[in-house]
């Protein structure tokens, strides 16, 4: 089965969602993620999804349900690039995600983490929010 | 390729849904919706094709691209002969969910389409008609 890839950069995992995700994507992808936090100590998660031309209730609660998760394993979830019509989509739908973070792009949502991935990716150079 | 005035897709596994979305989101790029109005009924049908897939079983979704004169539009018709719904107005409240959802798909589809019609009864199965005009 396809895996979706995770990169570690810093103290933050990234996942950029390219494909228009099928259930069991999205599954795999919840729990190869909450494996590669417990595994690195990542402090955030990033998940992009500028590429994603929708957000339905399915994808939405795997985004809510990795945030959960992630916060138990002490690591912050932002959601990073939802498009303007999705945006305006989800809202109509009634989805409103209460755990998830979002912030326009990946330096902004790294940011919001509060880790950096300058210099050799080991050091934290911001400060945890 | 231009999307045929209407098409019948079989609903039967999670793949099938993605090739629903990418059916509908063809017709409604031809009949001219813009990209907010696209998101939208995509995004219902979204909902619809895996309430089909999940409860009625498997089912089938048949996309038409409709014409009144002068508008154009997107119809999208979902059938299954699944378990049906007991009480219509019950399933259709935001929240209402007996899989372990967020209670989202129908009442969330009818406020992304400008028609929305249901028709259920226990043993019956399910049809439920969506529209978004241009
Ligand atoms: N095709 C169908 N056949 C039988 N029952 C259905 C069908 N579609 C919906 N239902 C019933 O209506 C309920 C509400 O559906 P709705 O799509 O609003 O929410 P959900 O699927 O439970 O959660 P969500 O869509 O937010 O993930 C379902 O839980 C199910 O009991
Ligand atoms: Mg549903």
């Amino acid at each position: 089965m396809d895996r979706i890839p995770i990169l570690k950069m810093g103290h933050a995992l990234l996942v950029t969602i390219q494909v228009d995700m099928h259930d069991q994507l999205a599954m795999a992808l919840e729990e190869d993620l909450t494996a590669r936090i417990a595994a690195t100590g990542a402090r955030g998660v990033l998940i992009d999804i500028s590429s994603l031309e929708i957000v339905d209730s399915f994808i939405g609660r795997m985004l809510d349900s990795i945030a959960a998760v992630s916060r138990l394993l002490d690591a912050r979830t932002v959601v990073v690039g939802m498009r303007p019509a999705v945006a305006i989509t989800l809202v109509e739908l009634g989805l409103s995600m209460p755990g998830v973070n979002t912030a326009l792009n990946v330096e902004r949502g790294l940011a919001l983490i509060g880790v950096s991935v300058s210099g050799d990716g080991e050091h934290d150079a911001g400060t945890e929010v | 390729m231009p999307a045929p005035r209407s098409e019948v897709l079989e609903i039967r596994a999670s793949d099938d849904i993605v090739r629903v979305r990418q059916r509908v989101r063809t017709a409604s790029v031809e009949v001219g919706l813009g990209l907010v109005d696209q998101t939208k009924i995509v995004t219902a049908a979204s909902e619809l094709a895996r309430n089909t897939l999940d409860y009625g079983g498997g089912g089938t979704a048949a996309i038409e691209i409709i014409d009144d004169g002068g508008r154009r539009g997107v119809r999208i018709v979902f059938e299954d002969d699944g378990p049906g719904i007991p009480d219509i107005s019950v399933a259709m409240r935001d929240g209402y969910t007996t899989g372990g959802g967020l209670g989202l798909g129908l009442s969330g589809a009818r406020r992304l389409s400008n028609e929305f019609d249901i028709r259920s009864s226990p043993g019956a199965g399910t049809r439920v008609m969506i529209a978004r005009w241009k």
